[in-house]
């Protein structure tokens, strides 16, 4: 099965264009932000603290990345003493070459996955079907963008621009292929489908002798990772294999387990709008007897350590992905997940995304350039941030780096510069001011007319004509 | 240089500006208000995420075992007592069953290690009444009993009471999805039933 990729995408106004017009993708979306954002309302609004866990939540990931090279040595001896054993991954080759390696020397063909945005994010699903392994996706959304060819959308949901009679229609047509085949009288009641995932990949479960997770958090003082889920499928893999992978983003520690108690408050409230997920598990090493033998965890930079060399940029790193700023975004409920070319979509993907590819160390691509500016700046994502990240801030700062990078219309960039040139100077702001008075004072109304560029800014914005005179000047007169 | 030592110089150039370091405040709530009822809470709000609640004493215990069972094998761990079970049909993990044979019980009985009202989740940490993980994800029945001086009011007190050197699984409600549409439905690849019975 031939996994799509994100890669070579075009820039996000013209894959937002492309989105807007399917009608479909809108109301599936429109309908499912809209039940997610009142619910999630509903959860936090149930705990008077929620705010104080909110200001701890961030508190603790900038600590985190603050002390990162002592916390990740602690981490890796505690998982290391457990039985576990540890590698460290430069970028997405470094972990799809180790991940490959261990099912390879298991001599394995197949492999069941968590839904991990880790492994997504290095595409190792494609990675590892290059070097002739399957690999099963085991959370049902994940299972529904696998059978369909298709591109995540979403960060908890990929699959929340299909609705439930597409999904019916993908399961019918593609599960014969991969596995056991879907009931032939099947409905489109969600828990008819539901079953047909849970049929279909029970086979999976019970033969797969490795699986690869990636994981929500790591504890620094116990070598404890914590995986929290809904549906099963995540105990399955967990548990029923004789080997585990996991791949984990370097900043996704906490640094002792009582700061679990935080954090297993805020993600649930926050992604799913539950006061508990269904099932949490949480391992340390390897325990005889009982789940996996052998178990590797696989620490990943992958451009974190780029992201954390910038002051302002840094706060993306505290992001416990939970998706509740892609809820909440006007632009995201409007384009949805796909336009934005990358694992991570939405107001956090906007941010994120640039920084994992280095915008803060070098000129980035012109897609990776265009997502800071896919927010119209509203700040619902600040609002609902369980850890507090200042989206919005951060925006304008990587579009400052855009800018600065040479991005752009070469038009805008001359105007700019006049205008910073013209304001740099008292003297030089006045003769504008006279220029522009006595050239346009008379007008009711201005109306630049043009091609290109002109067009698209002007032909719905009229300017106000300047003053026929400053006020400096008027002051002048009178007190003279 | 290694991957490893490569990794820890780039992070400590990327720290060149010493960000703060400080404790974060704990301004939240680590317990409940004094005089919550927290059995009566965790029975409510484990019943909110479809899990049926029964409540008995350790003389009704067997019955309501035998009742919720009804006339399905179950699974147990070494550590139940026989008397919880007796004229059941059961099946013990010791030793362990085969993944597919279990795959084929219908129901398990377990104990647990501790209960959260405020979230109605229980955790179990494979202790002896628990057994080994896959013994309560295969059987499609998951029968709990919960002692109500397991029930604790916070996650706080929780992570207080467990080992994190075990293995644990924290379950609230039975399986469940919202991936279609974003609505939630019980019962995908855990069990599908989950019988709170509570015990005073």
């Amino acid at each position: 099965m031939s996994t799509p990729t994100f890669l070579g995408m075009p820039p996000f106004p013209s894959t937002a264009r492309e989105a807007l017009k399917d009608g479909q993708l809108r109301a599936n979306l429109g309908r499912a932000t809209a039940t997610i954002r009142d619910k999630r309302l509903r959860a936090i609004g149930e705990l008077p603290d929620w705010e104080a866990l909110r200001e701890t939540g961030a508190a603790i990931k900038d600590d985190v990345l603050a002390r990162l090279p002592e916390l990740l040595l602690q981490l890796e001896a505690n998982v290391t003493r457990a039985g576990g054993t540890v590698h460290w991954a430069r970028d997405a080759a470094d972990a799809n070459r180790i991940v490959a390696d261990i099912v390879k020397r298991h001599e394995a063909t197949e492999v069941v996955k968590v839904k991990s945005m880790a492994t997504q994010e290095i595409e190792l699903n494609a990675a590892l079907e290059d070097e002739g392994i399957d690999v099963w996706e085991t959370d049902l959304a994940e299972l529904i963008v696998q059978l369909g060819h298709d591109l995540p959308s979403h960060i908890l949901v990929p699959a929340i621009h299909r609705n439930r009679t597409e999904i019916r229609d993908i399961f019918l047509r593609e599960m014969a292929a991969a596995g056991r085949p879907a009931p032939v009288d099947l409905t489109d009641e969600p828990a008819a489908l539901a079953e047909a995932a849970r049929l279909h990949l029970r086979e999976k479960f019970l033969r797969a002798r490795v699986a690869v997770s990636g994981g929500n958090f790591a504890v620094a003082d116990t070598g404890t990772i914590v995986v929290l889920e809904s549906e099963g499928n995540g105990r399955m893999c967990l548990t029923l294999p004789e080997v585990l992978v996991t791949v984990l983003g370097i900043e996704k520690l906490v640094p002792t387990w009582a700061d679990l108690e935080v954090f297993l408050q805020l993600l649930p409230r926050s992604s799913t709008a539950e006061r508990m997920n269904p099932y949490t598990s949480m391992w340390t090493g390897v325990t005889p007897g009982d789940g996996p033998q052998e178990f590797h965890l696989v620490l990943l930079d992958n451009g974190r350590t780029g992201t954390l060399a910038d002051p302002v940029g840094r706060q993306a790193l505290r992001c416990i992905r939970c998706s509740a700023c892609l809820n909440v975004c006007p632009v995201y409920a409007r384009t949805g997940g796909r336009a934005y070319g990358s694992a991570y979509p939405g107001p956090i993907g906007a941010i994120l995304t640039p920084q994992l590819r280095g915008i803060n160390q070098h000129r980035v691509d012109e897609q990776t350039a265009s997502l800071p500016f896919a927010s119209s700046l509203c700040g619902a994502c600040f609002d609902a941030c369980p850890v507090r990240i200042d989206i919005p801030e951060v925006l304008v700062h990587l579009r400052a780096k855009v800018v600065e990078q040479q991005h752009g219309h070469l038009g805008e960039r001359a105007l700019m510069a006049a205008a910073g040139a013209t304001f740099a100077r008292p003297g030089r702001l006045a003769a504008a001011e006279r220029f522009g008075g006595a050239l346009l004072g008379g007008a009711r109304r201005l109306r630049l007319r043009g091609p290109g560029w002109v067009h698209a800014w002007f032909g719905a914005r009229d300017l106000t004509p300047p003053a026929r005179e400053s006020f400096r000047t008027w002051w002048r007169k009178r007190v003279h | 240089m290694s991957t490893k030592d490569e990794i820890l110089a780039r992070i400590n150039e990327a720290l060149v500006d010493r960000p703060r370091s400080a404790p974060p405040p704990r301004d939240y709530h680590r317990t409940l208000d004094p005089g919550t009822d927290v059995v009566e809470l965790f029975a409510q709000r484990a019943a909110d995420y479809r899990a049926t609640i029964h409540r008995t004493d350790a003389a009704g215990l067997p019955a309501a075992i035998a009742a919720a069972a009804g006339r399905r094998r179950l699974a147990v761990p070494a550590g139940i007592p026989p008397a919880w079970t007796a004229g059941l049909d059961t099946v013990a993990d010791d030793p362990p069953l085969d993944t597919r044979a279990l795959d084929q019980i219908e129901g398990v009985l377990t104990g647990a290690a501790v209960a959260i009202a405020l979230t109605g989740t229980v955790v179990l940490d494979a202790g002896p009444d628990q057994g080994r993980r896959a013994l309560t994800l295969l059987p499609d029945l998951h029968l709990c009993v919960v002692r109500t001086d397991q029930i604790v009011g916070t996650v706080a007190e929780a992570l207080a009471r467990l080992d994190p050197a075990r293995p644990l699984t924290w379950i609230s409600g039975p399986s469940a999805t919202s991936d279609i549409e974003l609505n939630r439905v019980e019962g995908v690849h855990g069990p599908r039933n989950l019988h709170i019975l509570i015990v005073s």
